[in-house]
């Protein structure tokens, strides 16, 4: 029964969330494979170990994976390593080329057009104002020996920003809602320590005013103050500036914290979705069982 | 027509690891008038919360209907609700208490009060949301000096009110209680059940279930007991 029908004509909420309401990403059937594929791991419901192929050995990291993103939500996906969480992430991103499957972005084409088969210079263009990505590893996203204003700058000029005065401010704006000191902004991050590092990261993703971020393992490996702060960073961030976020983690912890709803991914397969909470109360998948009994 | 409707609801729960199937609540139905107040009673594991919980979308009903008359959406099957859907009744119509804080760590007690009224108020109201946050801190004799404390110190009792709080500043046309008094001591209890008849007086449509009988004396509409997962 689709209850959006039933909503009476003409009759617009202020706050358009949950009815007639579109995705800012959408994603359809989208794969991605390590090797050429054979007819055995190529047919429908073919049998795989675990995410490889025992006839030809190719690696289906991501797996007809289909999922939306609306405005001003958090979507996590959770899922051990080498679930394909990652891999998803860096197709969305362009860093690695989608084997198959449809994207669409709401500030591309109206969302009509598949990002995916858009040109090179689109794809720079979508990845520079419609996507804001933070790595797990710093040394990904920054560039460790430039000033950390420099890094912003970088990333507005790639999306064609050239006055300096304006990015120096834009710079220091975000470096200051991110707790950075004005007095290291001129410092290279390679100085910083590992919960700094992030927080340039995302200062960096935010610099063209992204309305979608991405956020791949982010706390992974930081001690548990510096997590909460940056996890309280990103909290701000979505109250402040409205904007959407996919956050990869294997941490149900954080996922708990962030998430308004959250995907399952085992074998590059998203085996389950739901809110948040009904996900950890309720899990309904054996794997997901096991995942949630496992936290602490 | 009834605010809520509850149409042959069961919900089990299936575990992998022991292979077995645990029965939450069976073939369960009854309905909510605007203004009523409803009261489930029932041993603990009777599968009174996971009625509620099933209301709420914390667990994934499995068989049957809950129909709600929604301000938004018209009248809609919560089984069946799209997961935006559900949450935005969360944000805007539906409320849920219970005895346990699910507060976000490292929030003022004010903060989270605070949080929930920005939601139904919009972050462009904050002076009125801020206004109406004390008002409410107030009303639930949450001492001053708390306001800027984690809450993770508070009593039980002072626990619950801030949740009833929270969960009342955004006036939901449906608040789901789930023994909201379990843990509290006498004193507390009856606060509870004053601000329970005050809610009711103001003519919010409560769903509430008590383990303890005497609670529940006088104050509900309608009255059901719980056994072994189906409503007497």
């Amino acid at each position: 029964m689709s209850a959006s029908t039933q909503l009476a004509d003409g009759v617009r909420d202020a706050r358009p969330f949950g009815a007639d309401e579109e995705p800012c990403l959408s994603v359809r059937h989208l794969s991605k494979r390590f090797g050429a594929g054979c007819p055995h791991c190529l047919a429908p419901d073919a049998k795989l170990e675990r995410n490889v192929c025992p006839v030809c050995g190719t690696v289906h990291a991501v797996r007809d994976a289909n999922l939306d993103v609306y405005p001003a939500e958090i979507v996590g996906i959770v899922g051990e390593s080498g679930s394909g969480k990652s891999t998803l992430m860096k197709c969305l991103y362009f860093d690695e080329r989608a084997t198959e499957g449809e994207v669409r972005v709401a500030p591309y084409d109206g969302g009509a057009a598949n990002v995916l088969e858009a040109s090179p210079q689109h794809k720079r263009r979508i990845r520079n104002t419609v996507f804001g990505m933070v790595y797990q590893n710093p040394y990904l996203g920054l560039r460790m020996d430039f000033s950390s204003l420099s890094n912003i700058a970088e990333q507005m000029i790639a999306a064609g920003s050239r006055q300096v005065g304006a990015m120096r401010d834009r710079g220091e704006e975000l470096l200051e809602r991110v707790n950075i000191p004005l007095s290291r902004a001129k410092d290279a991050p390679r100085l910083f320590s590992g919960g700094m590092q992030q927080r340039v990261q995302i200062a960096k993703a935010l610099s063209n005013n992204p309305p979608i971020l991405l956020l791949d393992e982010v706390t992974t490996g930081l001690d548990l103050s510096v997590q909460a702060a940056v996890l309280d960073l990103i909290q701000q961030i979505r109250r402040d500036f409205d904007v959407s976020m996919l956050v990869v983690s294997h941490d149900l912890g954080v996922i708990r914290m962030l998430a308004d709803r959250t995907l399952v991914m085992l074998d590059g397969r998203i085996i389950e979705s739901g809110l948040t909470d009904q996900i950890l109360e309720d899990p309904q998948h054996s794997y997901t069982q096991q995942l949630v009994y496992s936290l602490l | 027509m009834a605010l809520l409707s509850i149409e042959h609801l069961s919900k089990s729960f299936t575990l992998h690891r022991v292979g077995r199937r645990i029965q939450g609540c069976e073939d369960v139905s009854f309905s909510i008038q605007p203004g009523e107040f409803v009261g489930i009673t029932g041993r603990s594991g009777s599968g009174k919360s996971t009625i509620l919980r099933c209301i709420w979308r914390t667990n994934l009903p499995e068989a049957g209907r809950i129909l709600y008359d929604s301000e938004r959406f018209g009248l809609v099957d919560l089984c069946t609700a799209t997961q935006r859907q559900m949450l935005y009744l969360r944000a805007y119509e539906l409320g849920y208490v219970s005895q346990f804080l699910s507060a976000l760590p490292r929030q003022t007690a004010y903060e989270i009060v605070l949080k929930s009224a920005l939601e139904a108020f919009g972050v462009d109201d904050r002076a009125h949301a801020e206004a109406e946050t004390e008002r409410m801190l107030r009303h639930f004799d949450l001492d001053e000096e708390l306001w800027e404390l984690y809450p993770r110190t508070f009593s039980g009792g002072e626990k619950l009110r801030l949740n009833i709080a929270a969960a009342m500043i955004k006036r939901p046309r449906l608040l789901l209680l789930d023994e909201p008094t379990a843990s509290l001591d006498d004193a507390s209890k009856l606060k509870v059940r004053e601000l329970i008849e005050q809610l009711k007086d103001q003519g919010t449509t409560m769903l509430g279930i008590f383990h303890d009988l005497a609670f529940m004396e006088g104050l509900c509409d309608h009255e059901f007991n719980m056994q072994q997962g189906v409503l007497a």
